[in-house]
């Protein structure tokens, strides 16, 4: 198909720029986008604050241009894979590059993700990055289950996939204590795998809304409830201390 | 360090003190190492604390098996006026891993010591505290001995699971 290339530039004066032929769809947006930021009317096409009077053709393109069907459960997932807020929690030397994938080299605030939450309550992706002593596992094990539905796990590296060169007595992989969605490997892994994992996360969040895999894994179900009982006669009220 | 002589001149002024403190004097490769009796030890390093030696830099063990006794406890200390450094060591049997803490001594040793008894399960007598420092409360059995298995956890991928039905 042969574009035609249009001139982009302000109109000067009176004499605006002819009006592409109808058909040629790439050419029209074009000049539709550009007038549409100036707020100036698009010759055809009646504003979209008039559109109750709209009839036949021009309802009929307006719905195909501006009106987009979904399932809910596609916009829910699709919102949640485009918004993960990672635990700000760090391990070992894996964390580090954990931390370089928000700077600006490889950036994943382009894919939504660069909220880092301070509290695993606000957070829905640990991840797991660098190695697990059997002393620190009930540690994650209990961040992992003070997050919310719906959450995620990464597992990070060799050590907490496999213990990598550290396999002995002190650590133990993030499988056997608690559901891991995906696995980066490599030791450490580049900011650019992360990214490559996360992705991999986001992809199954998009295609599977429901999460058949977190089933398989008992993963469901393991939020940390504090009961009514639990409520505490001394607990500190932070807006007013001394109450 | 102390030369060859100078280490039988010390070996000799604490068995004047002790007659069945050293047991034996070993000088490898220009390092001094004393070995003493395990009921000696709290003797041997305050006479070499009034010799000079007064900064106890580490306090480390070994596992010798399958020699015997097995478990080794090194201390190495320190003469800053002279930058002489000598290590003393003592042997105790796995049956009965049991030396005096020097730990009222040495305050630096609380620590060390109890990272021994995590890892190698020697019991040190008279310390103010000896729990488990590294490994979690409940663990059973000292990891750094050499008949304890070196594997850990099997691995559970995905791969394994669908080939071996999760039972791996």
């Amino acid at each position: 198909m042969e574009i035609k290339r249009e001139r982009l530039e302000p109109p000067r004066g009176e004499s605006a720029p002819a009006r592409p032929v109808r058909g040629d769809d790439l050419a029209i947006r074009r000049v539709d986008a550009v007038q549409m930021l100036r707020g100036a009317p698009i010759e055809g096409l009646t504003p979209a604050r008039e559109h109750d009077d709209l009839t036949d053709e021009d309802l009929e393109r307006h719905v195909t241009e501006r009106v987009l069907t979904t399932t809910l459960d596609k916009a829910v997932a699709w919102a949640r894979g485009n918004s993960f807020f990672p635990a700000t929690f760090g391990l070992a030397c894996c964390a580090i590059e954990m931390m370089s994938i928000v700077a600006s080299r490889v950036d994943v605030a382009r894919f939504g993700f660069e909220a880092f939450r301070a509290s695993p309550r606000q957070a829905d992706l640990l991840i797991l990055s660098g190695r697990v002593s059997i002393k620190m596992a009930p540690v994650v094990r209990r961040i992992y289950d003070q997050m919310l539905e719906p959450k995620w796990a990464i597992s990070m590296g060799a050590c907490c996939s496999s213990m990598g060169v550290f396999n002995n007595y002190a650590l133990v992989p993030a499988d056997k204590f608690m559901p891991v969605d995906v696995h980066v490997p490599g030791c450490p892994p580049r900011p650019e795998a992360l990214m490559h994992g996360i992705l991999k996360l986001r992809k199954m969040v998009l295609d599977d809304p429901d999460m058949g895999w977190r089933e398989r894994y008992e993963a469901r179900g393991t939020e940390e409830v504090v009961g009514e009982d639990a409520a505490r006669d001394n607990a500190v009220n932070v807006f007013d201390p001394r109450a | 360090m102390p030369d060859a002589t100078g280490l039988e001149l010390l070996a000799q002024e604490l068995r004047e003190k002790d007659p069945d403190s050293v047991v034996d004097t070993l000088h490898f490769r220009g390092k001094a190492a004393l070995s003493v009796a395990p009921g000696a030890i709290r003797g041997v390093l305050q006479a070499l604390r009034e010799h000079g030696y007064t900064f106890m830099a580490s306090l480390h063990g070994v596992d010798y098996y399958p020699d015997e006794p097995r478990l080794g406890v090194q201390y190495e200390l320190l003469d800053m006026q002279r930058v002489d450094r000598i290590t003393v060591k003592l042997r105790v049997p796995t049956d009965a891993p049991e030396v005096d803490s020097v730990t009222p001594d040495w305050p630096t040793a609380d620590h060390q010591e109890r990272e021994l008894y995590d890892m190698f399960g020697v019991v040190f007598r008279g310390h103010p505290d000896l729990r488990r420092i590294l490994m979690p409360e409940d663990y059973e059995g000292y990891p750094q001995r050499r008949d304890f298995p070196v594997g850990g956890e099997p691995v559970l991928f995905t791969y394994n699971e669908q080939r071996y039905g999760g039972g791996v």
